[in-house]
């Protein structure tokens, strides 16, 4: 049974991953064919980075990232400290349901509905583009904002109300115990929404392919165009590069533990540095 | 009613705004132009004429209900497993089955193509092996192999992470009260990871019944799924409104499984406790 178990997980593991391996080992082939390996150059990687489509994309896949991880912290952050100070508990439900149903909806729904108000708009404005990376930007911050809030929402519920309040007892003003005690208290929730925002917009595909602009493309829409045509090692390479550069922060992100952690760490090793230093004080005093 | 949603409703007001502007005005959207003909007016013709499409609704339910099956088929024993391992085993296996997460769908979908392509990667294996070549890409098993080999991970963790949390003083004292291991499977492990069970099916049926990228791929061109024909009305006709009409229908479709679904769950789960 011990070794059934082990043999299982292996296999399912090295299915899940052989087309992965197999595209990695291909995109260092020396010719096109995708059946058998030629050799070993690195030709599709310098014909990669000798394109600066690839560059643009990468800029453009990072600045709507970054953009959509800001705005949608922000806009969710407050919506979940609002909330939870909301007196309707039906409003609130309402709400809350409302703000999931880009998380519930298939992706495609979510898309060609962003798409069809953005005509619309474009229509009634008169644009030529009525669609751009702001059509994008609004639509990656709207399909982001309920994984902020879901990872707010419980930071600003367990907190202890009467904490903000002692503060405005003692003359902050709401505004100021919000930043200086509330913020602080729910940051781990902000920062681990903000991260999960950013890496939403990073990879989705779907979405942008109904709300993007000619002008604007990213690394998910630039894969989609290069496969619409013939298969070319280049895509291999650029895929390669992207697999990496997830492995080394899915990686990172596991094993230095999520912020949450780091900070307790460090908070704790000043602690301990403190016990010392009061430990030693009174030992020194002594010595001298 | 104003002065009692006042302090919070305030405060969330931006986030109000932008719901009722992005979330809740697209749909409305897509019932408008659900039912109305391109000229603008009212009409059901839209609706009425999905009939058309009736047998790519049925595939399209099909494959998504054979996939999620074989993922839950394959995944459960995989979550069971990794749940029973050691706390550095799961660390490990958590890295494993992350990493397909955060690898973009249309790579993964794009190397399974090179590798069942018919110049792709296993052919060129059977043919040094003297064996004859096959042809998937472009049946329906290449299609459902593709949303199972996508998704699967999205199976697992959930049911995973609800297994884990089991107590194992249940499983313990069942197998006290004489229960063999395949009796506790069925009667404490299985009933208790329910919930797992049910978001991860969720997780899979949800993304696999309106893909398009996939059966674009691993289909060929010869495959179409609602999400095939909901692309092509909006990126290639723009037909807009036929499009509205299928991703409406469709839309409610989910909602409806998804409900039943989670009646179904609830009434379980809560059985036990009032006992």
């Amino acid at each position: 049974m011990k070794y059934f178990s082990k043999i299982y997980i292996a296999l399912v593991f090295l299915l899940l991953y052989i087309p992965i391996l197999v595209l990695m080992l291909f995109s260092f082939n020396k010719t096109s064919n995708t059946g058998a390996f030629d050799g070993f150059s690195l030709y599709w990687y310098r014909e990669l980075f000798r394109s600066p489509e690839a560059f643009n994309a990468l800029k453009n896949t990072l600045i709507l990232a970054v953009s959509t991880a800001l705005i949608s912290t922000v806009i969710g952050t407050v919506a979940a400290v609002g909330m939870v100070k909301m007196k309707s508990r039906v409003f609130r439900a309402l709400l809350q349901s409302v703000t999931n149903i880009p998380m519930m909806n298939p992706e495609i729904v979510t898309g060609i509905s962003m798409m069809l108000l953005f005509v619309a708009i474009g229509t009634f404005l008169g644009l030529a583009d009525k669609l751009s990376f702001w059509t994008m930007l609004i639509s990656h911050v709207t399909f982001c904002l309920p994984y902020v809030i879901l990872s707010v929402l419980p930071r600003v519920r367990a907190m202890d109300k009467s904490i903000p309040e002692a503060a405005q007892d003692l003359g902050c003003t709401p505004v100021q115990s919000f930043f200086k005690v509330e913020l602080p208290m729910i940051m781990p929730g902000i920062v681990s929404g903000m991260i999960m925002a950013f890496t939403l917009s990073l990879d989705d595909f779907v979405i942008s392919y109904f709300t993007n602009g000619n002008d604007f493309q990213t690394l998910p829409l630039l894969i989609y165009s290069m496969t619409k045509k013939e298969v070319k090692p280049d895509i291999y390479a650029l895929s390669t590069l992207m697999i990496l550069a997830v492995t080394v922060l899915l990686i990172l992100s596991n094993f230095s533990g999520s912020g949450d952690d780091i900070a307790r760490r460090r908070h704790e090793k000043k602690l301990r540095r403190a016990e010392k230093a009061a430990k030693q004080t009174p030992a020194n005093a002594g010595k001298h | 009613m104003k002065k009692k949603l006042s302090a919070g409703a305030a405060v969330a007001s931006p986030h109000i705004v932008w719901t009722v502007l992005f979330i809740v005005a697209p749909l409305l959207f897509v019932i408008y132009y659900a039912f109305t003909s391109p000229e603008g007016g009212f009409t059901l013709d839209n609706i009425l004429g999905l009939t058309e499409y009736a047998d790519i609704f049925r595939t399209s339910i099909e494959m998504s209900v054979i996939a999620t099956f074989v993922c839950f088929l394959v995944g459960y024993p995989l979550a069971y497993f990794m749940a029973r391992s050691t706390e550095r085993q799961k660390k490990i296996y958590m890295i494993l089955l992350m990493l397909p997460m955060w690898t973009n769908l249309l790579i993964r979908t794009y190397s399974m193509m090179a590798i069942l392509d018919d110049g792709g990667f296993l052919n060129s294996i059977l043919l040094a092996m003297d064996m004859a070549p096959v042809h998937i890409v472009g049946t329906k098993g290449a299609v459902i192999f593709g949303i199972v080999y996508d998704f699967f991970p999205y199976m697992v963790l959930p049911i995973y992470t609800t297994i884990s949390k089991i107590d194992r003083r249940l499983i313990e004292a069942a197998n006290d009260l004489g229960c063999n291991n395949a009796q506790v499977m069925l009667r404490v492990i299985l009933p208790l990871s329910k919930a797992g069970i049910v978001s991860g099916i969720t997780m899979v049926f949800v993304p696999s019944i309106s893909t398009f990228y996939i059966s674009q791929k691993l289909g060929g061109g010869t495959f179409e799924l609602i999400g095939d024909t909901i692309e092509r009305q909006f990126q290639s006709y723009s037909t807009y409104n036929i499009g509205a009409a299928i991703s409406l229908v469709m839309m409610l479709l989910i909602l409806l499984s998804l409900a039943v679904m989670n009646r179904f769950s609830d009434g379980e789960e809560t059985r036990p406790i009032k006992r």
